[in-house]
């Protein structure tokens, strides 16, 4: 069992949540995720690790099925059942490099790690964060700090720039020499954000999140397709480089189980409210 | 032994084999003829004192007959109902020849079940060697080798990845063979020697490896647990599971009571699985008592599956089709799976295992309709930390070499079971646990306490 010592809400519907788990905080590194169960019966479910403070790990979480619902109810000082990691591999960190961190929604989270880890190795670290509207867009400060420039959009013009990161990191590399670009976002932000950088051959990796399992490369849930090969995206991933990911075949994998979501997320709230799950609520 | 009738079991996950009452045990023992030199030990990889317990049970010694069994194999209760037995002590059993090998395995369990109140062994403090060993890794070679390692004298530190403790025993091997409260009670006994678990813990990464060679020595357990895939088109469709997949979310995260739990699992109303060892049983008739119509689609010929006897007639009283002398070449569906399209093998001149080679009948294609299909093909070991140590030898299926002891080729570390094997049983598992921590102990005592 791991003490939750802080939660907070960012933005509607995202959730920050702080837990002890000195044996992923101490060899944890930028790119890198945990796998948390948050009760006996609980599903396993990755989040990538934000923020490691001494043995403190920080996630950061959007509420979308039964489960995350369950994880923003639990309080400071509660407990959760199981955190393991890190997991997967940490982002390849080059040196003295310009680099863009491109975060899109509830994908920012992983972005303020991977940024201080390029900025920590010497690299010139340029931020792009965006998200449907002001109100949504998390991190903010914590970019600012460590980013020699911040750029921000949003898609109803709200905050920043009216319109999508990609087209800031268009104009972007078009200003300057970029060397390497992150992108991290929802799976479509991902494929057409990383499309931009394509054609000037600038290296771009994405993170991917498809459904896992165990997490320790032992099941094949998360498969992907990279450079038409297949890969254990919990182990060899979960970073690649963005320009072979074949993105439709991820969008498809993510989705297998939307219909099982959709009841678990139902039998969630009537358990919540008290009424029979499946049967008739308000 | 009392089997549940087919029509009931797969309505559930509870055991299948309901196995011998006191009499029943009593009547088998006492067919046994006390051998001078009793083969079937010989076929015991652990060296369990068989004709010593059978006897005991047949004089209706019952405890005597568990403890017996205790000293040579910590984990009984599951060996008798896992072990491939047919293969090996009553395999080698004498009156298998004249009339029926005695049931040797239903035996072990009888005694090993005995609610006896654990007759808890000390934890041995008599040696406290001062040397701390990590085991990594708590499948059955794991566990064997802390107990082991423990009853020497040394502090065990045993990490497992996963949030529980059991290996392919708890996330492999269904409850209806394997029920949960045994393997816990059986794993019970081998911490309560003062082993100490860490859940949680992928060595590797949780733990550096500069950190895990800072024990006094090491042994790897890390199993076969990476899931082959054939490689045919179609793979990466919704709805193909590897059979760890499949199994994994019912038998570890117990996905057959979800939307109660949180893991969710596509139920399937037809089901394909390819292979035929104990993975592809288990995984079939998981599938079945999940409500699937399910076929089984395998390469050889039914002689040939490698599966245990037990489980391939449970199987097939439980509905599951065979379909042998066949082999997938492409899932059809998108984005989902609807079908998967086969060829029929010809059996050809046997290779040099003695089995035939499978060839291809040109133009015999044919589609069983599916919603999942589950790939039952093999796995192999467990790459991650392999590839992290530097300087290990590993062999061609990416196995860590070691010698007959269990020494891999950096100093300190000893590695057993399906890590170094490929995957293999339990019990081999369990002997390469045995026998390495054996020579641990022998290692770490010829050198001065740090
Ligand atoms: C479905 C199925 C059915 C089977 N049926 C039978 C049967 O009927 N009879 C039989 O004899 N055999 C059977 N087997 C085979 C048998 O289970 C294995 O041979 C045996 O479990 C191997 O034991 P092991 O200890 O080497 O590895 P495992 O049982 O695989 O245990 C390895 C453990 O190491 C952990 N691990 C891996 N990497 C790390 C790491 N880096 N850090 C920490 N922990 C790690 C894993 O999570 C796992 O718990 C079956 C196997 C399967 C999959
Ligand atoms: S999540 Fe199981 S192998 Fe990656």
């Amino acid at each position: 069992m791991y003490t939750v010592v802080k939660v907070g809400r960012l933005a509607d519907r995202v959730h920050e949540l702080v837990v002890r788990a000195p044996h992923v905080a101490r060899n944890a590194r930028a790119g890198q995720f945990l796998i948390l169960r948050v009760d006996q019966d609980g599903e396993r479910i990755p989040l990538t690790i934000s923020r490691v403070d001494r043995d403190l790990v920080r996630v950061i979480f959007m509420t979308v099925g039964a489960t995350t619902y369950r994880l923003a109810e639990v309080r400071e000082g509660e407990m959760i059942q199981d955190v393991i990691g890190p997991l997967g591999q940490p982002s390849e960190i080059p040196r003295g490099a310009t680099c863009v961190v491109v975060g899109g929604g509830v994908g920012i989270a992983s972005c303020p790690i991977i940024a201080r880890a390029l900025k920590d190795a010497g690299n010139r670290v340029i931020g792009i964060i965006g998200a449907r509207n002001a109100d949504l867009l998390i991190l903010q400060d914590e970019m600012r700090e460590v980013c020699d420039d911040l750029h921000i959009t949003t898609d109803d013009g709200s905050l920043g720039r009216h319109g999508y990161a990609a087209d800031v990191l268009k104009d972007l590399i078009e200003e300057e020499r970029v060397d390497y670009v992150w992108v991290i976002g929802p799976a479509i932000m991902m494929k057409v954000t990383s499309e931009v950088t394509r054609s000037k051959g600038i290296r771009t990796y994405v993170s991917l999140n498809p459904i896992m399992v165990d997490g320790t490369g032992m099941c094949g849930s998360c498969r992907v397709v990279v450079n038409g090969e297949t890969r254990f995206a919990c182990v060899d991933g979960p970073e690649f480089d963005a320009h072979v990911v074949d993105f439709d075949r991820l969008m498809q994998r993510q989705r297998f189980y939307l219909e099982e979501e959709r009841v678990a997320l139902e039998h969630h709230h009537a358990r919540r409210c008290g009424c029979q799950p499946g049967g008739h609520h308000g | 032994m009392a089997e549940r009738s087919p029509g009931e079991r797969i309505l559930d996950f509870q055991e299948v084999d309901t196995g011998l009452t006191a009499d029943e045990a009593r009547a088998e023992a006492e067919r046994c003829i006390q051998c001078k030199k009793p083969a079937c030990v010989t076929g015991c990889p652990v060296g369990v004192d068989i004709p010593r317990f059978v006897s005991a049970i047949a004089e209706g010694r019952f405890e005597d007959a568990r403890s017996t069994i205790l000293e040579a194999n910590l984990l009984p209760s599951i060996c008798g109902r896992v072990c491939p037995q047919e293969s090996q002590c009553e395999g080698a059993c004498i009156l298998g020849r004249k009339e029926r090998a005695i049931n040797i395995g239903a035996l072990e369990r009888f005694a090993a079940d005995l609610e006896v109140g654990e007759a808890k062994e000390p934890v041995p403090r008599t040696r406290t060697s001062g040397r701390r060993v990590a085991v990594v890794g708590s499948g059955p070679a794991g566990l064997t080798a802390a107990a082991e390692l423990a009853r020497r004298g040394h502090s065990v530190v045993l990490f497992e990845s996963l949030h529980e403790p059991g290996g392919v025993l708890v996330y492999g091997i269904p409850a209806f063979r394997l029920p949960r409260a045994v393997v816990h009670r059986e794993i019970e006994r081998v911490l309560s020697l003062g082993v100490e678990l860490h859940t949680n813990m992928l060595v590797g990464r949780s733990l550096s490896v500069a950190e895990l060679l800072a024990f006094d020595a090491v042994f790897i357990a890390t199993g076969a647990g990476l899931p082959a895939f054939m490689g045919i088109p179609g793979e990466e469709t919704n709805g193909v599971y590897s059979a760890n997949e499949f199994l994994t979310r019912v038998n570890l995260m117990h996905a057959d009571r979800f939307p109660e739990t949180g893991t969710p699992i596509r139920r399937g109303s037809r089901v394909v699985v390819t292979g035929g060892g104990n993975v592809a049983m288990d995984a079939a008739r998981v599938a079945r008592r999940l409500g699937a119509r399910v076929s089984l689609v395998y390469r050889r010929r039914e002689e040939d599956l490698p599966a245990r006897r037990d489980e391939v007639r449970h199987a097939r009283e439980e509905g599951i089709e065979f379909i042998t002398c066949a082999v997938p070449v492409r899932i059809l569906g998108e984005p989902s799976v609807t079908g998967v399209e086969c060829v029929r093998l010809e059996m050809c001149d046997p290779d040099e295992s003695g089995r035939p080679t499978p060839r291809v009948l040109e133009g015999s294609y044919f589609v069983i309709d599916a919603d999942t299909v589950i790939q039952a093909i093999g796995t192999s070991p467990n790459p991650l930390l392999v590839g992290l140590l530097h300087g290990a030898e590993v062999g061609r299926k990416g196995n860590l070499v070691t010698d007959d002891a269990g020494r891999t080729s950096i100093p300190r570390v000893y590695a057993g079971g399906d890590i170094t094997t490929g995957s293999a049983t339990v019990i081999l598992a369990m002997g390469a646990g045995k026998r390495a921590a054996a020579a641990i102990d022998a290692d770490l005592m010829r050198t001065p306490v740090p």
